[in-house]
């Protein structure tokens, strides 16, 4: 046999055989994303679970005072600190951003455009921990010097100041998402309401709008989900004591704070407390997720 | 209440005679306008003003001083901080990198459309990217830390954050990939190519500028990550061994800001950080541009 055939048998079996390999690497490489969820799972709720068995899954939950000192763990005051301060920063960031994602996709001149989209990705790209210390510096000594002209001595360190800053901090993920619905709606929709005679504000808000709805839905999830599991920027404007209040000048704890601020000296039952406030955490954002989820699906239907 | 409002304005509008139609929504148009305008200047103003105060109030504050080599309560310097942000980062990429583009290769190249798992791993990415970083924060310090015994060290949190940025790669070039056209591959194909070849030489090359821009998105999300850092690579002021704990510049600034007692080198380390995010956010639309040139 010719030995130049023989060998490109050869180079083509190699070959063959590198080929399955990567095919092999590939696909476990394309595993991972499931064993991670997988082992998060796991870990989180076998690190959590315990300790809301022994301290009682409804006290656990509906408990209202934490007190780690006497082994009493409520954590209800963070669960509605968390639901207070992410309404607060939908009802500043959605109006804001979504109002913005439309100037962006029908009022924006193309140069200027060009400047003020990358400023939007620019912002979501600022690290929570310099949001959290702007808020710390500016708008929670605003909010501390207003009360004072209004005779009311506060530290300035709110559900209003986190409110405030989440809703700056989710500006980026409304506008993104809301401008790229608008943008994915036919231009067909606009170009037959102004020739029916409306304005050009009347074909935005009136036909744009709504058929735009699924995806600006969409962008509120997706900030809702940003807004609850804010950490950072939350622990060092919210005040963090962990206390059932509905006046938005004082100051509240959220499940994210909570974990962060015991964890580096919590221990035995309170650290699994801890970790289990990670699991209702946890378990809000699945929820989240899944309402992401299924207004994505009909959108895409 | 809208709908009263206009049909009152409608009343006025037909008494001013005849010109009903064009005088119909015009007050509700014009607010709708003025709203419009009003959000974009508090959005982008906010950012301008925001960029401003910490550059104003921070480039002042840098010091030599902030820079030497070695951290001690005097100097509070921000180098080991930096070195341990640079550990960190090329950690975590080593890692995410070749799992998330191989990831991206395997949906896109090799599976077939509806395939199960495919759906699956979808699922688990769209999961994965919208967990807060608290608990991936939390699950490196129950497996990594705890579990197999690492203790706060560089590994654990490079691992943790390779997990987090693991569905952004993979997005960004799973994204990349479909945008190379198929007459590419099937020219490669044609030539005899495998599909190795075809995916090395020919598919990922073009795909790279997308790949690249989605590589920086994820240093400027390593750069800036704290909660998922401080239970796994701890807060020690080091420069760390893979095996030892450090604290990147975010984490620095946050002990600093927490403490109360060194404003100006919290300011100063909000500039770095800034400078750092801009730099990564002016490269990737650099690159991006690069993308769609072509």
């Amino acid at each position: 046999m010719d030995p130049t055939t023989t060998k490109t048998k050869q180079k083509g079996g190699l070959n063959k055989l590198l080929e399955q390999v990567m095919h092999g690497v590939f696909l476990v490489s394309a595993l991972a994303s499931i064993l991670a969820v997988a082992l998060i799972c796991v870990f989180l709720f076998a690190g959590g679970v315990p300790a809301m068995r022994e301290i009682g899954v409804l006290d656990f939950l509906t408990g209202t005072s934490w007190r780690p000192g006497n082994d009493i763990y409520g954590i209800l005051p963070m669960i509605v600190g968390s639901i207070y301060i992410t309404a607060g920063a939908i009802v500043i960031g959605v109006p804001i951003g979504l109002l913005t994602a439309i100037f962006m996709a029908f009022y924006c001149p193309k140069r200027l455009y060009g400047v003020l989209k990358p400023c939007t990705e620019l912002l979501a790209g600022i690290p929570s921990i310099v949001y959290g210390f702007f808020g710390m510096v500016v708008i929670v000594p605003m909010i501390r010097e207003v009360a004072a002209l209004a005779g009311v001595d506060i530290s300035g360190s709110s559900i209003l100041a986190a409110s405030i800053l989440l809703g700056i901090m989710i500006l980026p993920t409304i506008i993104g998402v809301s401008e790229a619905a608008l943008r994915a709606v036919p231009r067909a929709f606009y170009e037959g309401a102004v020739a029916m005679g409306a304005t050009h504000e009347r074909a935005v808000f009136s036909v744009m709008m709504p058929a735009a709805k699924s995806g600006v839905l969409a962008s509120i999830v997706l900030g809702i989900g940003r807004a609850i599991g804010e950490t950072m920027a939350v622990i060092l404007v919210a005040g963090n004591q962990p206390r059932l209040t509905g006046d938005i000048l004082k100051g509240i704890r959220t499940m994210t704070a909570n974990i962060v601020i015991e964890m580096g000296y919590a221990t035995g039952l309170h650290r699994e407390a801890l970790i289990a406030t990670g699991v209702v955490l946890f378990v809000f954002i699945l929820l989240i997720n899944l309402t992401f989820s299924v207004l994505k699906r009909r959108k895409d239907t | 209440m809208t709908t009263q409002a206009t049909s009152a304005r409608e009343r006025v509008g037909a008494q001013a005679g005849g010109k009903t139609q064009r005088v119909y929504g015009r007050g509700r148009a014009r607010v709708q306008k003025g709203l419009v305008y009003g959000a974009a200047v508090i959005t982008f103003s906010v950012l301008l003003f925001l960029i401003a105060y910490i550059l104003i109030k921070g480039v002042p504050a840098l010091k030599p001083s902030l820079f030497e080599w070695t951290y001690n309560p005097d100097n509070v310097s921000m180098m080991p901080a930096i070195i341990t942000t640079v550990e960190m980062t090329l950690l975590a990429l080593v890692i995410a990198v070749p799992l998330g583009l191989f990831t991206a290769v395997y949906l896109n190249e090799y599976a077939k459309r509806g395939n199960k798992l495919v759906n699956m791993i979808r699922i688990t990415t769209e999961t994965l990217s919208g967990i807060p970083s608290i608990v991936y924060g939390l699950f490196g310090m129950l497996f990594f830390v705890t579990r197999l015994r690492w203790s706060y060290s560089l590994i654990a949190g490079g691992l943790t954050l390779a997990i987090m940025i693991l569905p952004l790669i993979m997005r960004t070039a799973e994204e990349a990939l479909m945008s190379v056209p198929d007459s590419f591959r099937e020219a490669s194909f044609g030539l005899g190519a495998g599909r190795l070849r075809t995916v090395f030489r020919i598919v990922l090359p073009s795909a790279m500028p997308g790949i690249l821009s989605g590589i920086i998105l994820a240093i400027g999300r390593i750069v800036g990550e704290t909660a998922a850092l401080i239970f796994t690579a701890g807060t020690m002021p080091q420069i760390p061994g893979l095996f030892q704990s450090g604290r990147t510049l975010a984490i620095h600034m946050y002990v600093l800001s927490g403490e109360g007692l060194h404003m100006n080198e919290a300011y100063a380390t909000a500039v770095v950080l800034l400078v750092v995010v801009l730099l990564m956010n002016a490269l990737s639309a650099v690159v991006a541009r690069k993308l769609t040139k072509k």
